[in-house]
């Protein structure tokens, strides 16, 4: 058996995006922490973030953190818990300045504050109109927070593992107290203990066949947590991002509609116009996305096919150039095509989930109905549910989220860790990881994990997207099944220890088989229509049955079902229109 | 279109130097180089090893040599480049494995140029001010993705890896230019080192590979000139 190397530091986050940077420069203040990323930490998912960070500020116009509280809670379609939201929004302003002081360049206004955009969702006075309230570095905000954090935890000396892949949770009595993970360059296995771990490991949205997630965002940090017996909340709602591009799904930032852009069906309508009278193409995304589908079902879409114009042409070169110049490479380098002057060919991509490992606002892991907490075990990110986004999120929540709940996990392990109990580490905590490696190094069977995530990702697609129905998520359990089996003999080819990506990305696939059958099972049994949620047999919302988040648990005995209720202080559901 | 990719290959474990491999690919012209040697890796040859991760130019892992030229395989069509297409790893990094280099002493490098923002005293309780102007100034080298395309092109830094090169310095420039840093001169001194500005040769090989169509040279030159005359 080989060597597995030990590790030990105070706190150890797996995951090098907003999330997990932000909470280790809170938790490197005052203990040793290291960051386990199976990339470069400068290459994760955050970086992809394009339009904005939402803050109250008001540096443009009048604004409310309250509305903002607001519009996150109609924009979650009510499922979202609004003590968690109400910190959300607050601490949203005192975040912003936080990464202008950490050197963030914001673009500015023409008196040097932090320049605002409207976005989608985002309205003054609870609803009336939109309002300028994402604060924006040109369309590459994520990239600046993601660099500008890196450079703080270089700066402050923060202990990086690159291109370690996490297998593993190690649990004692309960109680969280590390992790095993897997170094790509040499193929070797590595138990880190500690007394917090913290996963900030990010979406599944590789689940999908269009998407515009990162060949890295699968679900790895949700799996292991899930098989570890802690349940994976909200997994039904999964958002599709109404303009990625044509076939390829990379995203073109919602800030395109917020300068002015709008959407076109084949007549040359503004079709937005109908479903979303008040804010028109910038509804939340859900409304957008289910318009452009119902556009191309109804025989709209261009030349009948299944996509439509995203309208940059009136915004003029200049626009286009100073606040949406990366969005515009995309258009020339993927597309041939010149914004300022092409219609440019658009469909709903897979973008984001709502979903994932419950936590507390302070980050903790909460594992049950009632909210106990897993001691030690933290998540804050795409991977954790909060859940400040409920059924549907908001365009730049996402950088919100990640930032603020990163920090208060940073925070509150700083505060577990006096009291962590130091239980010993179990005999062999590395055991199952690798079994499950040499699971796949040894298979049975003759075929790779290629075919079987080709299929899991056009099932996905078709049969669990936009628009969902009984039958179709029935076959898609079926399919599952299927899929689950064949991957039981999986044949990885390449032997070899250093950078055995074919190895790599069959974890990862039995990651994401995981990540649909939480989805799908949450999914099928939510008999209403809510947020990221559209099923065409049941398209209204029920607040009397359904106004509850779900819990799925996996264990040997399959899959199980279980529901808490939503916090709700300050805003009653109401109809949601726009 | 049939293409015929020519990869650079290399198994530390096996081999003990690097050789070339052809392969054969169907390929759509609007496919990306990245989707060719997913073809390599899904369906012809499990052991090929390259990253990625975005898929679309902006996290910076698939910086490579395609046809002689350093680009992120993500952001290159195939249609582009005709129908022979030869990939080879970055120049002037130890080569790991296949496509793979070790990017340890780049980041270290970076690093050196302490990027981040140093100020003294307390912070204002909201933001500073900047104004769009003093902000434009530093705008390009903000988007700097660190792929180390623009490095690993020079040949300055092929012939003396002691030279900080191309990427660290867009780093330092960033801050010594941002009206916010209050470490100007530490930043210049950093700079003016004999690892520093003064090793580039304005080949402009930098230019030509940033993907992110920085005007790597320029801002060299900016430096160099406020090195000359201390103006920022």
């Amino acid at each position: 058996m080989d060597e597995v190397t030990l590790h030990k530091f105070d706190v150890v986050i797996v995951g090098a995006g907003g999330a997990g940077l932000m909470a280790a420069l809170e938790a490197s203040k005052a203990a040793r922490v290291v960051v386990v990323s199976k990339l470069y930490p400068t290459r994760s998912h955050t970086g992809a973030a394009q339009g904005g960070i939402g803050a109250a500020l008001g540096n443009v116009e009048h604004d409310n953190w309250e509305w903002h509280m607001f519009d996150t809670c109609k924009g979650g379609d009510y499922l979202c818990d609004q003590d968690a939201v109400e910190i959300l929004a607050r601490e949203a302003i005192e975040t912003v300045y936080d990464l202008e002081h950490m050197g963030l360049p914001f673009n500015r206004t023409p008196d040097g504050k932090i320049d605002q955009r409207p976005f989608g969702g985002h309205t003054r006075d609870f609803g009336k109109a939109p309002v300028k309230r994402a604060c924006y570095a040109a369309d590459r905000t994520g990239h600046m927070i993601l660099q500008t954090l890196y450079q703080q935890c270089l700066k402050n000396d923060v202990h990086f593992l690159n291109e370690y892949y996490v297998l593993d949770l190690i649990f004692t009595d309960k109680v969280c107290r590390g992790i095993v993970a897997y170094r790509l360059a040499t193929g070797d296995l590595h138990t880190i203990e500690a007394k917090a771990v913290m996963f900030a490991t990010g979406g599944y949205g590789r689940v999908f066949k269009i998407t515009s997630n990162a060949h890295a965002s699968t679900g790895d940090g949700m799996a292991i947590a899930f098989r570890q017996g802690i349940p994976l909340e909200d997994m039904e709602f999964f958002q599709f991002h109404p303009t990625g591009i044509y076939k390829m799904g990379i995203l073109i930032t919602e800030g395109a509609r917020g300068e002015g852009g709008v959407l076109l069906n084949d007549r040359g309508e503004r079709f937005m116009e109908r479903y979303a009278p008040t804010l028109k193409d910038l509804a939340a995304r859900d409304v957008v996305s289910r318009a452009i589908y119902t556009e191309i079902q109804e025989g709209r879409g261009i030349q009948g096919k299944d996509y439509v114009y995203l309208d940059l042409r009136h915004l003029g070169q200049s626009v286009i150039e100073t606040k949406l110049p990366d969005i515009a490479d995309f258009v020339r380098t993927y597309m041939g095509l010149e914004p300022s002057r092409d219609l440019i060919p658009t469909q709903p991509t897979a973008h984001y989930c709502m979903g994932g490992i419950p936590t507390d606002v302070e980050g903790r892991v909460v594992m049950d109905e009632k909210n106990t907490v897993a001691p030690g075990f933290y998540a804050a990110g795409e991977c954790a549910c909060v859940s400040v986004h409920g059924a549907n999120r908001l365009g730049t929540n996402s950088l919100v989220d990640i930032l603020v709940f990163g920090r208060r996990a940073g925070r509150h392990m700083l505060r577990y860790l006096p009291q962590a109990e130091p239980l010993p580490l179990p005999l062999q905590p590395e055991e199952a990881a690798q079994a499950n490696i040499a699971r796949l190094l040894k298979g049975k069977g003759k075929e790779s994990a290629v075919g079987i995530r080709e299929s899991l990702q056009e099932n996905m697609m078709s049969l669990v997207g936009v628009y969902r129905e009984e039958t179709q998520m029935k076959q898609m359990i079926d399919k599952i099944g299927e899929l689950r089996s064949r991957y039981a003999d999986v044949k990885v080819q390449n032997q070899g220890k250093k950078f055995n990506t074919e190895l790599v990305q069959a974890v990862e696939l039995g990651y994401l088989i995981d990540t649909a059958e939480a989805t799908v099972v949450a999914a099928l049994a939510r008999q209403e229509s809510r947020g990221g949620h559209s099923r065409r047999d049941y398209p209204k919302r029920d607040d009397a049955n359904w106004l509850k988040h779900s819990l799925v648990y996996t264990s040997s005995r399959g899959t199980e079902l279980k529901y808490k209720p939503v916090v709700i202080t300050r805003f009653p559901p109401k109809e949601r229109v726009y | 279109m049939k293409i015929t990719l020519e990869i650079q290959r290399f198994d530390p474990e096996k081999d003990a130097a690097p050789h070339m491999a052809s392969y054969q690919v169907e390929a759509e012209p609007t496919d990306l180089v990245l989707d060719a040697l997913h073809e390599v890796l899904w369906h012809q040859d499990g052991t090929l090893a390259f990253r990625r991760s975005c898929g679309h130019g902006v996290c910076g892992s698939d910086a490579m040599e395609i046809n002689g030229v350093n680009r992120l395989a993500c952001k290159v069509l195939v249609k582009s480049l005709g129908s022979k297409i030869t990939v080879r790893p970055l120049r002037g990094l130890k080569v790991l494995r296949d496509l793979i280099v070790d990017m340890e002493s780049f980041f270290d490098k970076y690093r050196r140029m302490k990027p981040w923002l140093i100020t003294q005293g307390e912070e204002p309780v909201k933001e500073r001010l900047q104004s769009p102007r003093q902000r434009a100034i530093f705008d390009d080298t903000t988007k700097c993705i660190l792929c180390a395309a623009c490095t690993s092109s020079c040949p300055s830094f092929w012939a003396n890896d002691e030279y900080v090169g191309p990427a660290a310095i867009v780093a330092a420039h960033r801050f010594i230019f941002d009206s916010r840093d209050e470490a100007t001169q530490e930043r210049l001194e950093l700079t003016n080192e004999k690892t520093g500005v003064w090793r580039c040769r304005t080949v402009f090989n930098c230019v030509e590979a940033c993907p992110r169509d920085i005007d790597v040279t320029r801002a060299i030159g900016d430096i160099k000139r406020a090195i000359l005359y201390n103006k920022t």
